[in-house]
């Protein structure tokens, strides 16, 4: 493994200011657990018919309680794929900005979550699949295949965030006239495929969530295990190897565990775009840059801005719904281009 | 990577000189867009020899022979010329005042503005005339917006590409919405439109677009073509010699925002012309500079091929001309980012 003993990776500082920094973490992680647990209630309480935190307790435990329909039926699922779905998007967003050294990089932008989508779209159209357990290995292998070309293409260790984007663009634009083309070649596809390509919690079924349970758990051990070796390599390749990491095997194992992660994801509820992108920036401002904090904050935190894209849609196009994919890409895409505006400069 | 002492002048294939091989390109792409046009023409459930086709054209047909020529497949086919033109000038434009290869329309955001524009249309169940003021003015509209978000204190061609980027992927996100928001019928009619289509074109779509090339070409290729290639020199050179920066800029923007959107009001956004024509036709006429009119016949060439193509590649199927140039443009991108990359351009 490639794991390394000793040496702090963070910036060096002195005993009592490592103490305040680590109460700052541990007061970020606290704070993501709470909200997370908030949005869980809402999650689970607000929509066509609203329930109060106590009818949603009790409707999650006693089976004879009024809303033990509505909770158990269509709320639960929903909800635990939100918590799945956010969970895998931004511990990827957080590895890939890691990996790539390149604060722009999002599974969506860069065209991971394409690659998932144009696999399942031949699975769906083509072979015919329609159930998740089919879905999910056609998008690994796409998942899989995008990332590494996307890497390749953008430059892989010399990477800028211009040109890893453009590739990423491009894959996105080619893959996606593939995907329409598919749609339009079979109308039975486009009717599922409109409702899926925007990425969308809705179609939570129970057996979805627990198919896709450990693909996501794959994935994030991979990535908690890979926080320290890709902290080292943030400093450079020669600075990871003489702290003892092996950057070819770290960047590797990156890479399997953001196509887990995202393949699964998308399978299950659609590409959603800019989950990836927000989490980690919003994580980084937090903790800092260590990636020991910053991912288990991540996974907490993608969660609350996911199920709370999926609430928001639930609440503002009543008696509709906004689809989860959309709500975050209006409230991410303006926070791309802030970054742009800030970061790239004349 | 950095070159030292006088460049090597470039010494062209086969001694022609620079400006001759220019025009002998575009008569050549022309020529070809024409043989693809004839064969269009003649394929079909009517099908017909190209010496029928040609005779027809030229006044010699049977009254049927008439009436398949001019009222059914000639619309199509002078579609595709068009649009083909008009998108490979507008990408050619753009690539020169970005100086960059990269800055086409499709990554620019101008291409998903006019399809939110058009589906909205559709959505609230508009005529196709509307549908195509929407196109249009949605187009205008995304690029008023990109080109304001991009510039600070002067456009850069990497701050351009990104916020088009990330209005793409917001606008991406805005047209599924809207894709669901319509009946499976009308959402059919949006996806097909959204791909990019030249099915069932007739007079009335072309005419627009042929006043709006008749007037906008010759200003383009006559009035600005040689100011364009003096100002990819650099914008204060470009003034000691007389050139009007901000003006000339001006007047090329809103001609390519609008040849793009009329484009995709006739056809759809058609993606990847405007980006790859430029480039082929850079390849093909071996000189430096914006090399509009090469262009613009490549681009007539390219969709009617592409058009060709998608007609006849899957037999019973038809497929839409947007995915077979999506597909193709994509991957050539991608080709183009890695072959970049190498040379250490971007």
């Amino acid at each position: 493994m490639v794991v390394m003993e000793s040496s702090q990776i963070s910036a060096p500082a002195g005993p009592p200011r490592k103490r305040a920094e680590n109460g700052r973490r541990a007061a970020a992680l606290l704070g993501s657990a709470i909200a997370l647990a908030a949005v869980l209630v809402l999650s689970l309480g607000l929509g066509a018919r609203q329930l109060s935190p106590a009818e949603v307790w009790h409707g999650l435990v006693d089976a004879d309680s009024a809303a033990y329909t509505v909770v158990h039926q269509m709320r639960l699922p929903r909800t635990l794929l939100g918590l799945l779905a956010g969970v895998a998007l931004g511990v990827a967003g957080g590895v890939m900005q890691a990996l790539t050294r390149n604060p722009l990089a999002d599974p969506g932008l860069l065209g991971i979550n394409a690659g998932a989508s144009a696999a399942v779209a031949t699975a769906a159209t083509i072979f015919g699949v329609a159930t998740f357990q089919g879905y999910v290995w056609f998008a690994l292998a796409g998942a899989a295949a995008v990332s590494v070309l996307v890497y390749a293409v953008g430059g892989g260790r010399a990477a800028t965030p211009a040109r890893l984007a453009l590739a990423g663009a491009a894959v996105n634009a080619a893959l996606y006239s593939y995907v329409n083309g598919t749609m339009l070649l079979d109308a039975a596809s486009l009717e599922t495929m409109r409702f899926w390509t925007v990425g969308s919690l809705a179609s939570a079924q129970g057996e979805t969530t627990a198919m896709m349970a450990p693909f996501v758990a794959a994935g994030l051990l991979l990535a908690l295990a890979l926080a320290r070796p890709l902290n080292a390599l943030a400093l450079g390749d020669d600075s990871a190897r003489s702290l003892g990491a092996h950057p070819a095997r770290v960047r590797a194992g990156a890479i399997v565990a953001v196509t887990l992660l995202c393949g699964a994801a998308t399978a299950a509820c659609g590409p959603i775009v800019f989950v990836g992108l927000m989490v980690p920036h919003l994580v980084r401002a937090l903790t800092g840059p260590d990636q020991r904090w910053m991912l288990p904050c991540c996974a907490l935190l993608a969660p609350v801005l996911l199920l709370g894209a999926d609430v928001l849609g639930r609440l503002v196009a009543r008696p509709g719904e906004l689809q989860a994919g959309i709500v975050t890409a209006v409230l991410g895409g303006p926070l791309f281009l802030y970054f742009v505006r800030r970061k790239v400069r004349a | 990577m950095t070159a030292v002492g006088p460049m090597p002048v470039r010494r062209v294939a086969g001694g022609i000189p620079l400006r001759l091989r220019a025009v002998a390109v575009g008569a050549g792409c022309l020529l070809l867009a024409l043989v693809f046009g004839v064969l269009a023409v003649g394929g079909g459930d009517y099908p017909m020899s190209p010496s029928d086709v040609v005779r027809t054209l030229l006044g010699g047909g049977s009254p049927a022979e008439d009436f398949v020529v001019h009222e059914l497949r000639l619309p199509r086919v002078v579609t595709a010329l068009l649009v083909g033109a008009a998108l490979a000038l507008a990408g050619a434009v753009f690539q020169s005042l970005v100086r960059n290869p990269l800055g086409s329309p499709d990554l620019l955001g101008f291409t998903q503005g006019s399809a939110a524009g058009a589906l909205l249309v559709v959505v609230t169940g508009g005529s196709s005339a509307a549908l195509a003021g929407g196109a249009v003015l949605g187009g205008v509209v995304a690029g008023l917006v990109v080109y304001v978000l991009a510039w600070r204190g002067g456009l850069h061609g990497h701050r351009l590409v990104l916020v088009g980027i990330g209005a793409t992927a917001i606008l991406t996100g805005v047209n599924g919405y809207l894709l669901t928001r319509g009946r499976l019928m009308e959402a059919a009619r949006a996806m097909l439109w959204l791909t990019g289509s030249l099915d069932g074109r007739g007079w009335e779509d072309v005419l627009p677009l042929l006043a709006a090339m008749a007037v906008l070409a010759p200003v383009v290729l006559i009035g600005c073509a040689r100011p364009l290639a003096i100002t990819e020199m650099g914008d204060d050179l470009a003034r000691g010699l007389g050139v009007r920066v901000q003006g000339l800029r001006l007047t090329l923007v809103a001609a390519a925002v609008l040849l793009t959107s009329l484009a995709a009001a006739a056809a759809g956004p058609v993606s990847f012309v405007a980006l790859t024509a430029p480039h082929l036709a850079r390849r093909m006429t071996a000189a430096p500079g914006p090399n509009l009119l090469a262009a613009t016949c490549t681009g007539a060439a390219l969709l009617t091929g592409a058009d060709l193509a998608a007609q006849r590649l899957f037999a019973g199927h038809q497929l839409p001309v947007g995915v077979v140039t999506g597909v193709l443009g994509g991957g050539y991108l991608v080709w183009l980012l890695a072959a970049q990359r190498k040379a250490g351009r971007i």
